[in-house]
């Protein structure tokens, strides 16, 4: 008894769904990696003052559920009549926070760049102590060392760690649709309403996402076979020889 | 409830600072109600925590099983949950759930049967985390080095006795870190059956929000509640990684 | 004329006095082996040359320049310029005992970086010069390889090319065979004997007391935190004077 005609009628509010979820995601992880990455230098750093700021941020995105940030920033920025006199001013920045569109993408970036950032940071302090010394040693000024040696270093590290993170933003951007954006869950949440077919809506949206994930493992696994070489056995020795 | 004035002074307007003036009688007085969600929802993580510990040790016992037959269900079941969001699980066992066992009633000749909000989330939350669990179960039972496993049926050891007194404590230690990973993702998941309107903390905040017209105020509240459960559960996990670490060397956890 | 000159160098960790007052100077063309037991400071010494430890006292200066150096806020001294010892330390390659390959980058990649990066040569002349060393080392073939798929020996051979790259003054070495499962010893000294050859300007701290009485000019015995004897190879091996370097080379003289 599969309810056909739910696919029929509704697959293209599905198809526009699946381009919010994707734009939310593509989006905020862009976002998220560019704040991220600064931050995560921050956090490393061995002045308190900068890297305590850090760690709160992190802590406060990473210690709370993402959906309660998401009704934080859509339902709470309204409560202040200050908000509120910005938005009656037409300020652009401010307006953001009145769409749900902006909320969203706002609340996923920082909720993305804080679990990046401490991925990150923790790359970063695992870059072999050696490496540090030999740029040192050959006169690298404190920047150029960042820019050359440490963050690529960690950056490729964090790779399988981030993979993980970028699914969970695929799956996270779900809740966008508590606050009225049509995404996939949000289409699937219309036609369940619409045909009273709850399998078919909700198995449909499911299949979809579960295709993306698998699309998304498999970019991880070429981009690590990639960016990881380094770290993998002696293929290149054996090629070589 | 110390950091509650200290968040509004972010903002320099006057309503503000009379919101927070004006909430000094205990939240308006939804303090005892927002009490009874915070329970709920520790009820909630706690329940389905021990639903997805026995789910996960199961899965991971059929994903190692020699039988094909057991195996393929098992990575179906992480695979596929691990690959969609909670919610849309969330919601399709919800309302699939409610559809289905209508079907059933219907059929047995019974009464209409609502399903209720708690065990739904429940098993919802333990349905998903015991997809995690079961590979961080796997995970921990391939760790343990078969050498000792051998060991054990050498000094003539049951198989009983062997999973029991050898693999299992072994495997836990293993596991402990990856537990504590997802039981911190978990926590954070609870938040979700306020949609399918489970009177949880973020429901609660939810309705009070919109009465008092300061929303902000209870959502940062359950966000105060959250870190502190966090806070609490990293300690705890810290204090027993720490206590079942003995004779184990760990470079970087 | 003098390439490094150190003087009166001091260093401690708390209350232990690793280095007591060691001075040394290499003309163009010097190999000078550090030799001495585990513990002696030898390898304290070579790394405070170029500032990854920081001395308590005393002074360095490489090519003539001296490096400026102030007292910090903890007593200990502090260089005054970061960006003196930065080009300082491009005339003081240095040569690790754990290579210090940076894992991420191809051996070919790790060798144009600093000449590149840090000296602002062209890409094409980097490549040029860091093909050259490679070939030197003989090792160009693995240029596109990571080290982390090389031998031991090989990544040492490697890092030798490196440190060629930037043209230093002089080249430092810190126990740069030590680390080194004994078969592959021999094709890193064999390298570092041709660069002698060369008239390459050479500070080695090292365990092989070979290669310290055939390639070097001079040698220095330090003990604990001291250079208790120090002269050309002939003299310290042939006619050691105190007691303790007699005892010292009859353990590692075999």
């Amino acid at each position: 008894m599969i309810e056909w005609s739910l696919f029929v009628d509704s697959w293209p509010s599905y198809a526009a769904g699946l381009w919010v979820t994707l734009q939310l995601t593509v989006l905020s992880l862009g976002a998220g990696l560019v704040l991220a990455i600064p931050l995560a230098v921050g956090r490393v750093s061995p002045r308190r003052w900068v890297a305590l700021p850090v760690w709160a941020y992190t802590y406060f995105f990473r210690g709370t559920p993402m959906l309660v940030q998401l009704l934080l920033m859509y339902y709470g920025m309204g409560q202040f009549e200050w908000v509120q006199a910005q938005w009656a001013d037409g300020s652009h920045f401010w307006l953001i926070f009145r769409e749900p569109y902006g909320c969203a993408l706002v609340t996923f970036a920082l909720n993305t760049a804080a679990y990046t950032t401490e991925i990150l940071a923790g790359a970063l302090r695992a870059t072999p102590h050696g490496e540090i010394e030999a740029a040192r040693a050959c006169g690298m000024s404190r920047p150029t060392m960042l820019r050359r040696i440490l963050l690529p270093g960690a950056l490729r590290r964090a790779l399988p760690a981030y993979s993980n993170e970028v699914i969970f933003m695929l799956h996270g951007t779900a809740i966008a649709s508590t606050v009225t954006l049509v995404d996939l869950t949000g289409a699937a949440r219309n036609a369940y309403s619409q045909f009273f077919a709850p399998f078919e809506a909700f198995v449909f949206a499911g299949l979809i996402y579960l295709c993306i994930t698998f699309a998304l493992v498999g970019l991880f696994r070429v981009a690590e076979r990639r960016w990881l070489a380094h770290l993998q056995p002696r293929k290149a020795l054996r090629k070589a020889a | 409830m110390g950091g509650r004035r200290a968040t509004f002074t972010f903002w320099p307007q006057g309503g503000v600072r009379e919101g927070a003036a004006a909430a000094q009688p205990m939240l308006h007085g939804y303090l005892p109600s927002l009490l009874d969600g915070a329970w709920v929802t520790l009820r909630v993580a706690v329940f389905s925590l021990l639903l997805a510990l026995a789910l996960g040790l199961l899965g991971a016992s059929s994903r190692l099983s020699p039988h094909a037959l057991l195996r393929l269900p098992a990575t179906v079941y992480t695979t596929v949950v691990r690959g969609i969001p909670d919610l849309v699980m969330m919601l399709l066992i919800f309302y699939g759930g409610q559809v289905a066992i209508n079907a059933m009633t219907d059929a047995l000749g019974l009464g209409y049967v609502d399903i209720n909000p708690f065990v739904a989330g429940v098993v919802t939350l333990g349905f998903i985390f015991g997809a995690y669990f079961t590979e961080t179960f796997r995970g921990a039972f391939m760790a343990v080095p078969a050498g000792q496993l051998e060991a054990g049926r050498a000094y003539g050891m049951s198989r009983w006795q062997i999973f029991y007194r050898i693999l299992f404590p072994q495997m836990l230690r293993h596991a402990l870190p990856g537990l504590g990973n997802n039981w911190q993702v978990m926590q954070k998941s609870t938040a979700l059956v306020s949609i399918i309107g489970l009177s949880d903390i973020t429901w609660l905040a939810d309705q009070a929000g919109r009465t008092t017209h300061e929303p902000f105020l209870f959502y940062m509240v359950v966000c105060l509640f959250y870190l502190a459960m966090t806070a609490l559960s990293g300690l705890l996990f810290g204090w027993l990684e720490r206590r079942y670490s003995v004779g184990v060397r760990r470079a970087a956890a | 004329m003098t390439q490094l000159s150190v003087e009166d160098l001091h260093k401690r960790y708390g209350d232990h006095e690793v280095l007591k007052g060691v001075s040394l100077a290499a003309e163009s063309g010097d190999v000078i082996s550090i030799i001495g037991s585990s513990g002696s400071g030898k390898s304290t010494f070579l790394r405070c040359i170029n500032f990854l430890e920081q001395p308590d006292a005393g002074r360095i200066s490489v090519a003539g320049e001296e490096i400026c150096l102030v007292p910090g806020k903890d007593g200990h001294l502090r260089v005054a310029d970061a960006r003196q010892l930065q080009r300082l330390r491009t005339r003081l390659a240095m040569v690790f005992q754990h290579f210090n390959l940076w894992a991420h980058m191809t051996v070919l990649e790790n060798v144009v970086e600093a000449p590149i990066h840090v000296l602002g040569v062209s890409r094409k002349e980097a490549h040029e010069r860091a093909m050259a060393y490679l070939d030197k080392v003989g090792i160009s073939r693995f240029k596109d390889s990571y080290p982390a798929h090389l031998s031991g020996g090989q990544q040492q051979r490697v890092a030798i090319a490196r440190a060629l790259a930037m043209e230093p003054a002089v080249l430092l070495f810190d126990e740069p065979t030590s680390a080194l499962d004994p078969e592959l010893v021999g094709e890193v000294l064999k390298v570092m004997r041709g660069l002698a050859e060369e008239g390459r300007t050479m500070v080695v701290v090292t365990h092989e007391m070979g290669f310290a009485r055939e390639v070097s000019n001079k040698v220095m015995f330090l003990h604990q935190g001291l250079a208790e004897e120090s002269g050309a190879p002939a003299d310290v091996f042939g006619q050691p004077r105190s007691e303790r370097l007699r005892q010292f080379l009859s353990g590692n003289l075999k």
